[in-house]
């Protein structure tokens, strides 16, 4: 059946402050960092050079680095996200005293500045001086075996990049937290006890009715974390500077490389393929997990 | 009775005191200081520097105020001056290097051109081609001294030891295996701060001018292939060579610049690959220990030719989009008169010559600026740093050095790197030939 089109109900003098705001702080500079993209730029002026950037962007020696390090990073932080905040969701849910308290406890480093927990990492991280490699040792001490501990941002593998997802959920998990509590409270009680009439046992109930019917919250979560794991920038800067080496440069990261050298045009393409990146994967991945709402 | 008329007094008051004052600041503009603002890094002996340059020329210029604002240098620094620059928001004033970064900020366009300035005259002639836009036009004030880049190194250890300073790069490694032996570490390198790691390659430029002659304009035009020179290539491989023999520090990567010195300074490392300036950080942290430390040139393949590699001062530009031309030309020009320099020298004794004719150096001087000092006034001992002689200069290469040193990379893959680094840089710089 064909929707009727409604006619709004606001008098359209409340449509054009939105709309002013929306054209000049989104639209246009869309427009332009797309047309930007295709120039040689220097902030001052620029040179239209068609897809070069492109092509020189797809050339960039660490990119292949960055596309990997970036769906890494935003699989791990998403993913991590969505477990750990639904048990702590389920546990901050239970009658405890001083909910209020632990909440904020939980919610707190999110209030934090990112770069500011970025540089006490990169200190708790130091594998020579740091207190994580510090603990390590002394609970190997306590097993009788010794150990230097890993070096947690300047292996140079694939270990940087995971430690800086670490960081990013233990900062990050807070909100999602919230953002499930919300969704449980959501769900009426009546499904509890009709449950509980059948004999359901409390661990039955949290994977047969708090689960399934928390997942729109769940769904917020995956599609919040993801889109912010892939344009993560800022604690990945703080930490590593995409080093040692290039080893933990990310899209963005390489972009703003690209930008302090001066490389306008070819930064902005860079950004227009964050976007496109950004696009192609969490399109699909919102309408499979809209769909699967619909259904339940 | 008494308390009210009081309180209306006060009232009487509380309305019109603040008129007065707003009169006052009002009046004020008038007969007020020419305020200039003055950009420049934020490092602790920047600041020290600085601060105590600009009290001396307030207090000789009573009618000029200069406002400092400190900012971080390395990319964060590059992209806040090109930002600044390109949106016409930058001080009046401001110090930035030299060389192939002022290209890279566009002189021409963005720079007061200061060539008709009385004091010019008085600059070393060794300074004027870094400092030269593509008009032929002078931009910048030379500030601080010259640095050298090769290998600082703990004196006491080599006396320890009984070693001679090496003269060629075999030399160097066979002092190394015998520091090791000693149980110190032999090279000291930083890649926390990558910046840091780039001297080896970098340092290595007058071993490079000395095999190759010429070699700067072929650089600029894009005739030199890095990996397939011999010479070229050495830099490179010295990062590569030094990790194989486990050499560096075992906390290399997480090591700090100011960790580096102290390792230094201490005494538990014996070389440290780096710019001259970096004893002017030992001298203000552990000045007892800064006697201890000496300046090598870095040793290339033949004893006969040793020298070093020689970085220009910073430069202190003028914006063109400054309001007060004649104030923050009077402020440059301040900067390069004796009595700047005689601050200067009270607050860090320099660690090099400096790039003004008749400029007085006094002060404790250490170690390192004779041993830099020597070098320069030797007879063929001394050439600029490359970045000096062309406006090719890749971002990439401190991530590449590091890659080398780290061993994700080896020394042919990393000059190939640097390569297509440099391309790109001259691409987007619009240079002929790449």
């Amino acid at each position: 059946m064909k929707k009727k089109r409604i006619k709004s109900p606001y008098a359209s003098s409340l449509y054009w402050p939105g709309g002013v705001i929306y054209m000049v702080l989104f639209f246009i500079p869309t427009v332009l960092s797309l047309f930007f993209s295709l120039t040689r730029w220097t902030l001052q002026d620029w040179e239209f050079i068609g897809f070069e950037n492109f092509t020189l962007y797809f050339s960039e020696e660490n990119l292949r680095i960055g596309f990997r390090n970036t769906i890494i990073y935003a699989v791990l932080t998403s993913g991590l996200k969505v477990i750990f905040a639904l048990y702590l969701a389920s546990f901050l849910s239970s009658k405890l005293r001083a909910t209020g308290f632990i909440r904020s406890v939980l919610f707190f480093p999110t209030l934090v500045s990112t770069i500011g927990v970025g540089i006490t990492f990169s200190v708790l991280m130091n594998p020579y001086e740091g207190v994580i490699n510090a603990a390590l040792k002394w609970v190997a001490g306590l097993f009788g075996k010794t150990t230097d501990g890993p070096g947690w941002l300047i292996d140079p593998n694939l270990l940087p990049i995971v430690s800086i997802a670490l960081v990013d959920v233990w900062k990050g998990v807070g909100i999602a937290t919230l953002i499930y509590i919300a969704g449980m409270a959501a769900i009426p009680r009546d499904y509890y006890e009709a449950s509980s009439i059948d004999g359901a046992s409390t661990r039955q109930q949290f994977y047969q009715v708090t689960i399934p019917l928390v997942r729109p919250a769940m769904f917020s979560v995956i599609i919040l974390s993801f889109v912010g794991g892939l344009r993560s920038f800022d604690l990945i800067w703080a930490m590593t500077g995409g080093g040692p080496g290039f080893i933990s440069d990310v899209l963005a990261s390489i972009n703003y490389k690209q930008y302090t050298s001066g490389y306008y045009g070819l930064s902005t393409a860079g950004n227009v393929i964050l976007f496109v990146l950004v696009s192609i994967l969490v399109f699909p991945l919102s309408r499979y997990l809209n769909k699967k709402e619909v259904v339940m | 009775m008494k308390v009210v008329r009081n309180s209306r007094l006060a009232k009487a008051l509380m309305l019109g005191l603040p008129a007065v004052l707003a009169s006052a600041m009002l009046a004020a503009p008038a007969q007020a200081a020419t305020e200039i603002t003055f950009q420049t890094w934020n490092s602790q002996v920047s600041q020290d520097q600085w601060n105590a340059m600009t009290a001396a020329f307030m207090k000789a210029n009573p009618d000029i105020t200069v406002k400092v604002n400190y900012v971080p240098g390395g990319v964060e620094g590059d992209a806040l001056v090109k930002s600044q620059l390109a949106s016409g928001t930058m001080a009046d004033v401001f110090s930035y290097n030299v060389g192939a970064l002022m290209q890279a900020i566009d002189p021409v366009r963005n720079l007061v051109n200061l060539k008709g300035e009385p004091w010019v005259s008085s600059v070393n002639s060794g300074f004027i081609p870094s400092a030269t836009g593509a008009d032929g036009g002078f931009y910048a004030a030379p500030f601080g001294t010259a640095m050298g880049g090769g290998i600082l190194y703990n004196k006491r250890i080599y006396a320890k030891l009984g070693l001679q300073i090496p003269l060629t790069w075999k030399e160097f490694m066979a002092n190394n295996a015998k520091i090791k032996k000693a149980g110190i570490t032999p090279v000291i390198s930083s890649w926390k701060d990558s910046w840091t790691a780039q001297l080896f390659v970098l340092g290595d430029h007058f071993n490079v001018a000395a095999a190759m002659p010429g070699f700067e304009d072929k650089f600029t035009a894009n005739k030199i292939v890095l990996a397939k020179n011999p010479s070229t290539l050495a830099g490179f491989q010295h990062l590569e060579e030094v990790r194989k023999a486990g050499y560096y520090n075992k906390d290399v990567a997480s090591t700090t610049f100011a960790k580096a010195l102290e390792y230094l300074a201490l005494g538990k490392g014996a070389h440290y690959p780096m710019l001259s300036a970096g004893i002017d950080t030992i001298v203000a942290n552990f000045p007892t220990k800064a006697a201890d430390i000496g300046f090598m040139a870095q040793p290339g393949t033949n004893a006969k030719s040793n020298g070093a590699t020689v970085w220009m001062p910073a430069g202190v530009y003028i914006a063109k989009t400054t309001k007060n031309l004649e104030a923050a030309k009077k402020f440059v020009a301040w900067t390069v008169s004796k009595e700047s320099f005689v601050v200067q020298n009270k607050v860090v004794p320099p660690s090099g010559p400096y790039f003004i004719k008749g400029a007085p150096v006094s002060g404790n001087l250490t170690a390192v600026f004779t041993d830099l000092y020597n070098y320069m006034q030797g007879k063929g001992t001394s050439y600029p740093a490359l970045e000096f002689l062309t406006p090719v200069k890749g971002p990439n290469l401190s991530q590449i050095c590091v890659e080398i040193g780290s061993g994700q990379k080896n020394a042919l893959q990393g000059a190939q790197s640097y390569q297509k680094d440099l391309q790109k840089q001259s691409q987007q710089l619009g240079l002929a030939g790449w």
